[in-house]
């Protein structure tokens, strides 16, 4: 057939056009990207690979881990964290609380100037906070304001907050990205466009989807940043992230998944891992079914083994945790009925529930928003199953979970749930029968709003310590949650990265120190 | 009279269309209110449950949720024949700017694919036609097999960690280059999406033209034009392959319309600003108008490559332009 040599070869020379274009290509020399050029120390652009760009630029409705990530480098706060988590100033030079705990002056830091050139002052700060506490801003953190009756600017550098009941947690509440300080003269249209805050760096460019870019902030208050420039590049798949960072073209980026941290390992690149506030749980809704009854939940909390939940759905990349993750009041786990697997006990706590036949529980799960959450729902199943309690799983794509999760329309979920440095800020508005969360908490007791009112009024460090030890064991003794463990994050950073801390809240507010060399 | 020009195959054409464009639009509007969740749990995720009933009312309000679901989707349509697509919360752009930026990227990307495809799947299946069941057509009809079951993302995951582990070549880890900015690194980053989404449809393509050759030869005017001594290569190409080409032109066609749509794993995995991942993106964030709109002009784009084509048929076979 002769007709085929001809196919053949214009097949064979369609292949070698194809390829004859690939060469060409490849052989052009990979224009570089400026970050990769080395710089001189305190200089250079920092590329950071991100899977998706912020949701929203307005502070005080950020809440998606990028866009806090973002605006933390962006806004100024009253008071900060440190790599400790301790409550350190930010724009409050200094405070200090009356006798009686209702007055809480703030000095406030002279020649702060926002990204616009207008000077930062006390007015700025009264009518931030009280526009977070109006209910039609919507902010996401309006409810730590509650005890905030008034606040007062009696000159350009104090204000002065007065209080319904002392709240120890204020100045920690006060130090998050969502209680950022804006302009009084901003609005929220005019900030999702143009940011304009007091924080390190200013908004240097933004393609929408695809990179956003932040100058160093000349006339920050602080120490002025090393780099001049951060680029958070979206990078939609986080294996691409790796190829791009052994590419070169990215020199930072953060994973949750300790299997994509795993193949970044090499040698150009460095991974650090740092324990989260975090927390993976069996979330159990005490007014719903077999479980309002605790000895059925405190048979679940026998029935598992935590470190078996760990070891099967996240490679042990982990710590088995109590309810409180903060490492200043960081819960003992071993301090609950059952510190180890007792199917012995499960059994007798069944028993005196009246359920020794078993019982049936359904939990929610869902598939999708982090990368363990169906395989800790198969684990749980198995344990569960041994101890004669069914765990019904209902997999749910991650909107409908949100939905369900809002509604508190579930017996138990499965949850990672994000924690906050303050014992009160990350489990007050869950735990006390007022708190906003209690529905999707689905338990509170008295001694519980007593605990958690006294936390509030007390100052002393030590003194608190002690009362949340108690709220520790009064959520572990009556099983309200069953919580699993703690996991990683993991930083990926190339060799040319200096200066970076990564902190157990997540945050990137340490990009000001970073440099290039 | 006005019978004659409602009959006008031109008309009913462009009336069939616009049907189409409305069935596709309300079909959009419904699924998007049906999957769960809003704008506003998007955005917040759990922390919704913090909202008290009062903020919940306010960002209702500022999303124009509060508005009853005919009203919303007669305000959209409404604003569609103003050229007014909506507005972009997360990207704080309209959705015309989206897409006058995201369509040229995804239409690159398609025309490259289909090109490579082309090139690769037509001489193949001539080559595995000339001789059935020959080894030959084994080697075709493997890789055509290879490029059906291969999925793209294992395809570009591994083309792409390969190329950036081992040689340090990886174009799409840098910022996205627009053709007419910077042609060379735009080129580039095209060209393992391209490979990948070329060798998937260069199968179909294979196949096609595999069959049609093969009926096409058994015809008797083969045979008689062989038997009149037209050089063998005249033969292949203007007698068998000439008339082969209507399926290869309709499977040509469908696959260009898929390919408009968005290859958005092709598109998340090499970071490419297409069409696609601004209908993911938008979904994920229930930006309801962004992907109302977004999916329209798909659907428009769709319609006019199956009209494009029609109108080859016309070209390239003279008993449909006789018909």
């Amino acid at each position: 057939m002769y007709g085929g040599t001809r196919a053949k070869r214009a097949g064979f020379a369609a292949i070698g056009l194809a390829a004859t274009f690939a060469l060409a290509l490849t052989g052009c020399s990979p224009t570089s990207d400026k970050a990769a050029e080395p710089a001189a120390k305190g200089g250079g652009s920092l590329v950071v690979g991100v899977t998706s760009d912020p949701d929203t630029l307005f502070p005080w409705k950020a809440t998606q881990f990028q866009a806090v990530n973002v605006l933390q480098n962006l806004y100024g706060t009253l008071t900060e964290f440190d790599e400790d988590l301790k409550v350190v100033p930010g724009l409050a030079e200094s405070w200090e609380v009356s006798e009686d705990g209702l007055t809480v002056t703030l000095n406030l830091r002279k020649d702060v100037t926002f990204a616009d050139g207008s000077t930062f002052g006390s007015e700025d700060v009264k009518s931030s906070l009280e526009k977070i506490k109006d209910p039609a801003t919507a902010a996401v953190s309006a409810s730590s304001l509650a005890s905030v009756a008034s606040v007062e600017a009696p000159d350009e550098a104090t204000v002065v907050l007065t209080l319904t009941a002392p709240d120890a947690a204020l100045l920690a509440n006060l130090a998050v990205v969502n209680m950022a300080m804006l302009s009084s003269d901003d609005t929220e249209e005019a900030l999702n466009k143009t940011p304009n805050g007091t924080g390190p760096f200013v908004l240097g460019e933004r393609v929408a989807s695809q990179s956003i870019t932040l100058d160093k902030n000349d006339d920050y208050w602080g120490d002025t940043a090393l780099l001049d420039s951060v680029e958070f590049r979206v990078i939609p798949d986080e294996s691409s992230i790796v190829s791009a960072m052994q590419s070169g073209n990215v020199q930072m980026a953060v994973f949750d998944d300790p299997l994509v941290a795993d193949t970044a390992k090499s040698n150009q690149l460095t991974v650090t891992e740092t324990p989260q506030l975090s927390y993976h749980a069996l979330q159990l809704n005490a007014t719903k079914g077999a479980l309002t009854d605790v000895n059925v939940r405190l048979a679940m909390q026998c029935a598992i083994d935590r470190q078996q939940v760990l070891d099967t759905a996240a490679l042990g990349e982990g710590e088995v945790t109590g309810p409180i993750t903060s490492p200043a009041y960081r819960s003992d786990p071993d301090a609950r009925p059952c510190p180890e697997r007792d199917l012995d006990k499960a059994a007798e706590y069944l028993d005196k529930a009246g359920m020794a036949g078993g019982v049936t529980v359904k939990a929610i799960v869902s598939q999708g928003e982090y990368a363990t959450s169906t395989n800790e729902a198969q684990n749980l199943k198995a344990q569960l199953a041994e101890a004669d309690i069914t765990l019904e799983i209902e997999v749910l794509e991650s909107g409908a979970y949100v939905d369900r999760w809002v509604a508190a329309d579930f017996e138990a979920a499965i949850a990672l749930n994000g924690g906050r440095p303050d014992p009160d800020g990350m489990y007050g508005r869950y735990f006390t029968s007022t708190g906003n969360l209690n529905k999707v908490a689905g338990y509170s007791s008295p001694e519980l709003d007593a605990l958690f009112a006294e936390g509030r009024q007390t100052s002393d460090p030590d003194a608190r310590a002690e009362i949340y030890e108690k709220v520790s064991s009064e959520l572990e003794d009556n099983a309200a949650w069953i919580w699993l463990f703690t996991s990683y994050t993991y930083t990926v950073t190339a060799a040319n990265v200096d200066g970076f801390v990564p902190m157990v809240n997540g945050s990137l507010q340490y990009l000001r120190t970073t440099s290039l060399n | 009279m006005l019978l004659t020009i409602t009959r006008h195959p031109v008309l009913t054409r462009i009336l069939g269309a616009a049907a189409t464009l409305l069935g596709v639009a309300i079909f959009v509007f419904i699924m998007l209110r049906a999957i769960p969740g809003d704008q506003i749990t998007a955005g917040l995720g759990t922390e919704a449950a913090a909202l008290t009933p009062d903020q919940r009312a306010a960002l209702e309000a500022y999303y124009g949720l509060d508005q009853p679901l005919l009203v919303q989707f007669f305000t959209w349509l409404g604003n569609i024949f103003t050229g007014n697509l909506g507005f972009s919360s997360r990207a704080q752009e309209s959705v015309l700017d989206l897409t006058l930026q995201s369509l040229p990227v995804t239409l690159e990307l398609a025309l490259f694919s289909i090109v490579l495809a082309l090139l690769i799947g037509i001489p193949l299946g001539m080559m595995s036609a000339s001789k059935p069941d020959s080894p030959r057509d084994a080697v075709g009809q493997v890789v055509g097999l290879a490029g059906l079951s291969v999925p793209a993302f294992l395809l570009a995951t591994a083309l792409l960690a390969i190329l950036a582990s081992s040689f340090g070549f990886n174009p799409n880890g840098q910022a996205f280059a627009r053709l007419f900015e910077n042609p060379a690194l735009n080129l580039q980053q095209m060209l393992l999406p391209a490979i990948v989404l070329g060798f998937g449809i260069a199968a179909p393509i294979m196949r096609t033209t595999r069959t049609a050759v093969l009926e096409i030869r058994s015809n008797d005017f083969i045979r008689t034009a062989r038997a009149k001594g037209i050089p063998p290569r005249r033969l292949q190409v203007k007698h068998v392959l000439g008339n082969a080409l209507v399926p290869i032109v309709t499977m040509t066609g469908l696959q260009f319309g898929y390919l408009l749509g968005g290859a958005v794993v092709v598109e998340q995995i090499f970071s490419l600003p297409g069409i696609g991942r601004q209908v993911l993106l938008g979904i994920q964030q229930k930006e309801y108008a962004l992907v109302q709109s977004t999916v329209l002009v798909i659907a428009l784009s769709f319609v006019l490559v199956n009209l494009f084509t029609d109108l080859l048929y016309r070209i390239i076979d003279p008993r449909v332009r006789a018909a």
